[in-house]
């Protein structure tokens, strides 16, 4: 019988030996992966595209230096045009410099909440899948816990308790990125733990980690040298659909008032200040729209060639 | 089903309803702010005052007795009043929750209704042109956060074309169809904004579960039997595959949530979700707090009776 029920959808991840070393070729793992990846065209596709968006949001001010906050009220509201290619707002202010900067904020707490979220998944995977009896038993527990909790009431809540102090420690822009990062990535570390636990779990009976063993390696070399570099595959896979979770987090909290304020544009708080404007000024809510879906897609569809990539035996 | 498995997954579920009060409480607890503090700078009220007070509602007692007294408290359903609304806290949740369910409710149905026929046929026909049509399609559903695509129905159907209206109503004081029709009407945008969204990730999950199913052997021995293959979808690999779907729709529950937070809010709706960011808004936390504690008990809920209905559809389980 078999998968023919897996439990969830983690529950074969242990068969898959991502990027397992396959030293008959002549080409090394990551060329053959990179063989793989390049087969998904719309995730090499995606690949590009989002080149293009982080380029434009890294180079986008020296190209278009328009600042952020130039109130025009002679301008306001007004759709695309050659002085204003993206249009105003309600305050006159340059729609396409704002999306640019708020590009940046967004992607980089998209980029720190991953890493956040992969450190954190991956230290209590591995502990729970190196030590066996209680403590991987309550790690597990620990794991389940915070998979049953709804994620955007507690992101919400700990914004809403916390928001103030985080202001007062590190300044309006800082405490609000500093915050949400580490709530976002604190509260979505479950599924990396999950794959790496099941990895070890299955790596650790494997001849080469017994050959390191009985060579009398450490158990901080058995994991970091040999265990962990093999069950690298899947992690990447789920830290860059992370990062777009953590994208779309972070715009929902700032499109519900509770993540950065007004004045700091991230794509989420554009389009909050736009929503209440859709009947006269549409183009204002489409293009920070338009903006986080296509950098969440295009994450997404690389998510699905780098699975396609890394994990040979998972043909979804 | 045996009877020792329901009751084995109600036991299951204290413990975690304890853990999710116990870290709602260290959130509660580990947060900067003191509900006196207005007092400390109010020259008029002595020192003395206020430490008597601080001792009266319990503030300076250890940790674990303040927990235990908030979890006797939360679970006698003394759950304190808003100072923003004007009334008793478990009576306000009461009066939002029916509309967050049958928001939640509806757009689950048809987030089913979606998923289950595309993710079927896609199944049938693997890298057809259908098939990557529909994924594509996926895709973009989940990609497309809920908030933006709540944007564009307004966009669409209330300024472009004028069909629904974008801001529901409680009090409609319209009788007999029209009633219901005024309701339906106004419930459409969030429930399709939140249906189609949830759809989309389902539809990946009910096609790799057919998938698994359809090339076990005794669809083969029925396809050799010479029944239809039509049949033999419906009849044979379907029920199979959807046990797993069962436990996927429960696990997505968190996720529902969230999203009917979002939608309520765009849309208006005086469901629960709306509730916790207006009383966020208003510094009421009281409401913020019961609230949050209301979404996950019924999200433990909701995994309890996934979990007893997954046992009852396949039988195995409730041995192991």
């Amino acid at each position: 019988m078999a998968g023919s029920t897996p439990a969830s959808l983690t529950a074969d991840a242990p068969a898959s030996v991502a990027a397992a070393p396959r030293k008959s070729g002549p080409t090394s793992p990551w060329q053959e992966a990179w063989r793989r990846f390049r087969r998904h065209r719309l995730a090499v596709a995606s690949g590009v595209v989002l080149l293009l968006l982080i380029a434009t949001v890294v180079l986008g001010p020296f190209i278009w230096p328009v600042a952020i906050n130039d109130i025009d009220f002679a301008a306001k509201l007004q759709g695309p045009s050659w002085a204003h290619p993206l249009g105003t707002d309600d305050l006159g202010q340059d729609l396409l410099a704002r999306l640019i900067y708020g590009g940046r904020i967004s992607l980089a707490v998209g980029l720190a909440a991953m890493v956040v979220a992969v450190v954190v998944g991956v230290v209590v995977g591995a502990l729970a899948g190196m030590s066996a009896g209680w403590v991987d038993a309550a790690l597990m527990w620990l794991t389940d816990l915070f998979l049953a909790l709804p994620l955007l009431p507690l992101l919400l809540l700990l914004m809403y308790l916390f928001r103030d102090h985080f202001k007062r420690l590190f300044g309006v822009e800082g405490g609000a990125f500093i915050l949400i990062v580490v709530v976002i990535g604190g509260l979505r570390w479950m599924q990396v733990a999950r794959l790496v636990r099941a990895q070890f779990l299955s790596l650790r009976e494997k001849e080469f980690v017994e050959a390191a063993r009985a060579l009398g390696a450490s158990k901080l070399r058995l994991v970091v040298g040999h265990i962990l570099p093999n069950a690298l595959g899947p992690v990447i896979v789920a830290g860059t659909i992370d990062v777009a979770a953590a994208i779309i987090a972070e715009s929902t909290l700032s499109f519900l008032g509770l993540g950065f304020p007004s004045d700091i544009p991230t794509w989420g708080s554009v389009l909050r200040d736009a929503k209440d404007y859709l009947d006269i000024a549409p183009h204002w809510a489409l293009f920070p729209g338009a903006a986080i879906f296509l950098a969440v897609i295009t994450i997404n569809f690389m998510g699905d060639g780098l699975r396609d990539a890394l994990d040979p035996r998972r043909v979804l | 089903m045996s009877r020792q498995y329901v009751i084995r997954k109600i036991l299951i579920m204290i413990p975690s309803l304890l853990g999710i009060s116990l870290v709602l409480f260290t959130v509660l607890a580990m947060a900067p702010g003191d509900p006196f503090e207005e007092l400390a700078t109010n020259p008029a009220i002595p020192p003395e005052v206020r430490a008597a007070l601080r001792a009266k509602f319990g503030l300076d007692d250890p940790v674990w007795t303040r927990y235990l007294h908030w979890l006797v408290a939360m679970l006698q359903g003394d759950w304190g009043f808003s100072f923003v609304s004007r009334m008793d806290v478990d009576k306000l949740i009461l009066q939002r929750l029916p509309v967050t369910l049958i928001v939640i409710g509806s757009s689950q149905i048809i987030a089913i209704l979606v998923a289950l026929p595309v993710g079927v046929l896609a199944a049938t026909r693997p890298y057809s042109l259908f098939d990557q049509v529909a994924n594509t399609l996926a895709f973009v559903g989940f990609s497309l956060p809920t908030f933006f695509t709540g944007l564009l129905f307004i966009l669409v159907f209330s300024i472009q074309l004028d069909w629904l209206p974008f801001v529901y109503r409680a009090n409609i004081d319209a009788t007999g169809w029209q009633f219901y029709w005024e309701h339906i009407k106004q419930s459409i945008m969030p429930v399709m904004v939140l249906g189609l969204f949830q759809g989309a990730s389902l539809v990946r999950f009910v096609r790799s579960s057919v998938l698994d199913v359809i090339k076990l052997d005794y669809v083969t021995t029925a396809r050799s039997k010479g029944i239809g293959e039509r049949k033999v979808i419906t009849k044979h690999v379907v029920r199979n595959a959807l046990i797993p779907v069962v436990t996927l729709v429960a696990l997505q529950l968190p996720i529902v949530f969230g999203g009917a937070i979002v939608t309520e809010q765009i849309f208006r709706v005086p469901g629960i979700g709306s509730l916790l960011i207006s009383a966020m808004l208003a510094n009421d936390t009281p409401v913020v707090m019961a609230v949050t504690f209301v979404i996950a008990c019924l999200v433990v809920f909701f995994n309890l009776l996934a979990d007893i209905i997954y046992g009852w559809l396949d039988p195995r389980i409730s041995y192991r």
